[in-house]
């Protein structure tokens, strides 16, 4: 296909992973930020074309896996009323919540349905107009715009038996509570490609400034993730901190302002608890007041439900790059996508079940004196 | 999660309720698309598609512009590499090149 076959040449690879080993003279730790670069990264092996200098640790930019516990509580318990079609992306279905996931429960009879896109769920609602039609509207900046405007024009054509229960999560709080940890070992990173298609890049600009730390806004297919990787690396060898863009075919510096417009109109910021990491300020979105008739916590008044995460489960420090999956004692073991203990395994998209369903839980971990430098 | 694919845009038409969709070819598999964020594609754009929408523009010079600064490094010692000069050289021909296969 156009615009992905030419991104995945191997001829060109070798010639970006040649660039990197000229360039590199000492060992630096990137995160890439996003759970689909993670994804790529894995699956293509690119981790392990780069010379052992370059250490990358995955980041939170998973959706799916940063959900709250309570927050999938919240769904399940919507999604058993008999007068409910729940809806949700087919990622949310395997998610466990405290008793199980959203699979079990459509087993037992709940009427739960993927959807492609959440403007479906007005289709289905017109469809359905005995029933109430909830949307579980997760995801980062990139998937804002979709859910946004499922809510604007339910509200504009009086589509009055749609909902969502909202649960957007933000890049740039989260990067900056990383680079705040006391732990942070990141020195650069490779921002989200499909977030700053949304958003542009400015308000990555402070923080390259505030941090010192290079940004290279970058895609997800290998070439994009090898140029993004040469490119933080020279910024990294040049002493430099810069947000650069590695993804100018869709990203522009401001970012699409019509769809940044009705986000704000539908949406406004606030705090969020990540699965896995705990609150962070101003690091989500909720529904505007003026939205309220669509939002389905307040419709179905779910109360909050206190939850406990396993203790053995490392997945906060995973999310934050302080800790990788071989460095959990559970990983691969009791902890597997079909029995996730945590938030980093419960998604195809996370750091751990990346790492498991491409086999590398059958790996023996290296001991560092078998490590070789390049 | 953020997965989004660029796809061809082949229709632009309105909804029944005025919501401005269109229909884009991936690769052979043809899906509706809201275009309400891309008021400036028309047919025979590459439009980038995440969840059912499409959130930008392929922009074709940006990406001809990046793939051919790519080609170029160590160029003098890869003298399969096209010239950058030649305005026929396509860097993105029909048949796909040799491609990274996953690591599993």
């Amino acid at each position: 296909m156009k615009y992905l076959d030419e991104y995945r040449s191997e001829e060109l690879a070798n010639k970006i992973v040649a660039e990197i080993q000229r360039t590199i003279t000492r060992p630096w730790v990137l995160m890439e930020v996003c759970g689909g670069q993670t994804h790529s990264i894995v699956k293509y092996g690119i981790d392990r074309l780069l010379p052992n200098e370059i250490e990358l640790v995955h980041g939170p930019g998973c959706p799916v896996c940063v959900t709250s516990l309570e927050m999938i509580d919240k769904a399940h318990a919507i999604a058993q009323r008999p007068d409910v079609i729940f809806c949700s992306f087919g990622d949310m279905l395997r998610v466990p919540g405290s008793e199980c996931d959203l699979l079990v429960l459509k087993s037992r009879g709940a009427d739960i349905r993927i959807v492609y896109s959440p403007i479906d769920c007005l289709k289905i609602a017109r469809a359905n107009p005995d029933k109430k039609v909830v949307f579980f509207a997760i995801g980062f900046e990139t998937t804002a715009p979709s859910n946004a405007m499922s809510v604007f024009q339910a509200k504009k054509q009086s589509v009055k038996n749609f909902s969502v229960l909202v649960s957007h999560v933000l890049v740039p709080p989260s990067i900056a509570s990383i680079l705040q940890s006391p732990q942070n070992r990141v020195q650069g990173f490779l921002g989200p490609g499909h977030v700053c298609t949304v958003m542009g890049y400015r308000e990555y600009e402070p923080l390259a400034e505030r941090f010192r730390v290079p940004i290279v806004i970058t895609g997800f297919e290998p070439i994009d993730i090898l140029q993004g990787t040469l490119m933080t690396l020279r910024q990294l060898e040049a002493g430099t901190h810069t947000v650069e863009n590695q993804y100018p075919r869709v990203v522009n510096r401001d970012g699409n302002r019509v769809a940044q417009d009705l986000v704000n109109s539908v949406f406004e910021v606030c705090d969020r608890k990540w699965r896995g990491v705990g609150s962070i300020p101003k690091s989500g979105y909720k529904l505007r007041y003026e939205f309220r008739d669509h939002d389905a916590e307040r419709i179905f008044d779910v109360k909050e439900i206190d939850t406990q995460e396993p203790a053995n489960c490392i997945s906060g420090l995973v999310l934050r790059g302080v800790k990788k999956p071989h460095d959990c004692a559970c990983f691969g073991k009791q902890c597997t996508p079909e029995t996730p203990l945590g938030a980093t395994m419960v998604s195809a998209e996370g750091a751990c079940a990346a790492y498991y369903t491409y086999g590398r839980h059958l790996e023996i971990k290296k001991q560092p004196e078998e490590v070789t430098h390049a | 999660m953020c997965l989004a694919i660029p796809g061809k845009l082949i229709e632009v038409a309105p909804d029944a309720q005025g919501v401005r969709m269109g229909k884009a070819n991936f690769g052979g598999i043809v899906k509706q698309v809201c275009l309400e964020y891309t008021p400036e594609v028309v047919v025979g754009d590459y439009v980038l598609v995440h969840v059912g929408f499409a959130l930008s523009k392929v922009d074709e010079e940006e990406a001809a512009r990046t793939y051919k600064a790519l080609e170029e490094l160590q160029q003098l010692s890869e003298l399969d590499v096209p010239d950058v000069d030649d305005p026929t050289a396509d860097p993105f021909p029909e048949s796909p090149p040799a491609q990274i296969r996953p690591a599993a």
